[in-house]
């Protein structure tokens, strides 16, 4: 069962994609992560070796379609209640930290 | 009568409710009584209040005494702490999600409410389902009631750890690549991970959208098949949810007493290196039970069954990548102290989330980048048509596939927790039906030389769950696997 590991696995740049991700590391946290993703790329990389040519990709495995319906304007969430769980909240708005100089 | 209220499965409470033999004010306060004394050492919950939960029982009771007679008025269940209840917090297992209250029902607790169940707790779960053992939960790790010292599997460890325990007789739970039938496993209880669209995931906690399925655990397959009927079926919240009828399958479930007719593939596969002995015999002897009860046992071949680990673990993480991103710290949960927006995205997740579910973004946010999204995105989900084919391939050869639920019983706490991939194999027998789409139930069969459960794994076809627990009930009404109790 346990699986190859493959010998052409990718190397990230943890930091960089991390940095998408919009999540901070730490210099240790980037050093575990790296050695930790190394590994599950190189077991990922397995499916490199199947051949896929001419394959239809699945996206969700089930009978999804576009699900239609009315175009009818329903009540969403009042603004007290989509506000009580804002970390910071002003005169009925979220407040953020300035975007904009 | 109170210590052994606990004892009640959820159709029993309900049938105990509806002759008067007790309140669900008395049920709730036994169980409640019983998650006080366990809970310290268990962990299996992640919340209760007794007050809130007290006041809806005895809500019930007043209906009840009014004239309501709706079959499941005041029945208690437990859900898991991913599923939205209005007015209760909902955090994920995740410290990001910290002092977050409902604002809305899950569309699977609307249906539960109308049906007049009480939400008694919430369960401990990996930090946003990611995970085998609730190792990852910011809440500390559930404990196996059958051994302290092991994880009670995951992500649901907390729902089958309660249920086990007889926190609650049922409790909701998800499964994206194992985290319903897993845990039943480990823990010796029923689970089902209904067919991908059949349960709504409105208001359920997003993980992998293509994958995740609300499903119920239960000591046994009529409770779980009891509450997978009211929470199947179509939803205008949740457009992956079908239109096809749910019907009514209790009865049969209750009648099942047999196999004959039935075609039970056991595909080779699942029986090969890294299958630990144990729970080979176990399963082997569970098929053997099936075969006296009148099924013919076929073999099957699911030969891309082994991609299955590696495929998931590219498309659950991409997804998570994206589904993950709402936590930003602006419109709920916990946000860091920044002078700027940006670094305030980057500290309130780097401080918010864990390392599994850091390590899973990275890894989502990396195959979908580009210049990798062909090479490992795409590829996998070509993959995953080959892990469909395999499965409608061996359905034209049988009704359903058997097999185990887990390569081994619960690991020790700490075992597998610092090797991603070692955690990750735990999932063989399980991702493939998330994959495909299709559904699974889990039922007791039988214990290991070291008194640890394992499942038998029942596998239908696409909207053939009745299907599936009506097997799994035949199985079950031959054997008393699912009777004992861990002695906690």
């Amino acid at each position: 069962m346990a699986m190859n590991f493959s010998e052409n696995a990718d190397r990230m740049d943890v930091r960089y994609v991390a940095g998408l991700a919009r999540i901070a590391l730490s210099d240790e946290e980037a050093a575990q992560l790296q050695g930790q993703l190394d590994d599950i790329l190189a077991f990922v990389g397995e499916l490199k070796t199947l051949e896929v040519e001419g394959v239809e990709a699945t996206d969700v495995a089930g009978e999804a379609q576009n699900a239609m319906r009315e175009d009818e304007p329903q009540a969403g969430l009042p603004r007290e209640a989509a506000l009580a769980n804002a970390p910071l909240a002003r005169h009925g708005q979220i407040v953020v930290p300035k975007v904009v100089e | 009568m109170s210590a052994d209220l606990c004892e009640l499965g959820f159709l029993e409470a309900a049938d105990a409710l509806a002759k008067g033999q007790m309140t669900s004010a008395e049920l709730t306060a036994a169980l409640l009584a019983r998650a006080e004394q366990l809970e310290p050492a268990l962990n299996a919950l992640t919340w209760r209040d007794a007050e809130a939960a007290q006041a809806a029982a005895k809500a019930a009771d007043e209906a009840r005494a009014a004239g309501d007679e709706r079959p499941l008025l005041g029945v208690p269940i437990a859900i898991k702490d991913l599923l939205n209840v209005k007015g209760q917090p909902c955090t994920a297992g995740s410290n990001i999600l910290k002092g977050y209250t409902a604002p809305y029902d899950a569309t699977v607790i609307e249906r539960l409410r109308a049906a007049g169940c009480v939400f008694i707790s919430r369960t401990n779960t990996d930090e946003f389902a990611m995970g085998g053992s609730t190792e990852t939960s910011a809440y500390g790790t559930t404990r196996n009631p059958w051994d302290p010292e092991r994880v009670p599997g995951g992500s649901s460890g907390g729902s089958a750890a309660a249920v086990a325990a007889r926190l609650a007789p049922a409790a909701l739970a998800s499964d994206t690549g194992g985290s319903i039938r897993q845990p039943a496993a480990f823990c010796g209880v029923t689970g089902l991970k209904p067919t991908y669209g059949r349960v709504s995931r409105y208001g359920c906690t997003a993980f992998a959208s293509s994958l995740d399925q609300v499903g119920p655990m239960a000591r046994t397959v009529e409770d779980a098949a009891a509450v997978y009927q009211v929470i199947a079926g179509l939803d205008s919240h949740d457009s992956t949810t079908s239109a096809r009828p749910v019907g009514d399958c209790l009865a049969d479930v209750r009648a099942a007493a047999d196999l004959k007719g039935m075609r039970l593939g056991l595909p080779k596969e699942y029986f090969a290196e890294g299958l630990d002995p144990e729970v080979e015999r176990l399963t082997r002897a569970a098929a053997e039970q099936c075969r006296e009860l009148g099924a013919e046992i076929v073999d099957v071949d699911l030969p891309h069954s082994r991609y299955g680990i590696a495929c998931y673990y590219i498309l659950a993480p991409a997804e998570a990548s994206a589904n993950l991103a709402r936590y930003d710290g602006v419109r709920y949960g916990f946000r860091a102290g920044a002078e700027e927006l940006q670094e305030m995205y980057e500290k309130t997740r780097a401080q918010g989330f864990g390392a599994e579910v850091k390590r899973r973004v990275i890894l989502g946010t990396y195959v979908l980048s580009s210049g990798f999204h062909d090479a490992y995105y795409l590829r996998a989900q070509k993959v995953r048509t080959l892990i469909r084919g395999d499965f409608d391939r061996a359905f034209r050869q049988c009704d359903a596939i058997i097999g185990p639920v887990t390569p081994t019983a619960a690991f020790r706490v700490g075992e597998k927790s610092a090797d991603p991939v070692q955690m990750y194999l735990g999932d063989i027998f399980t991702v493939n039906v998330n994959l495909a789409g299709i559904c699974g139930l889990s039922v007791p069969c039988g214990f290991t030389a070291a008194g640890l459960p394992a499942g038998l794994h029942v596998v239908g076809p696409a909207f053939e769950d009745a299907r599936v627990l009506t097997i799994g009930a035949a199985y079950q009404h031959s054997t008393d696997w699912h009777k004992k109790q861990p002695e906690i």
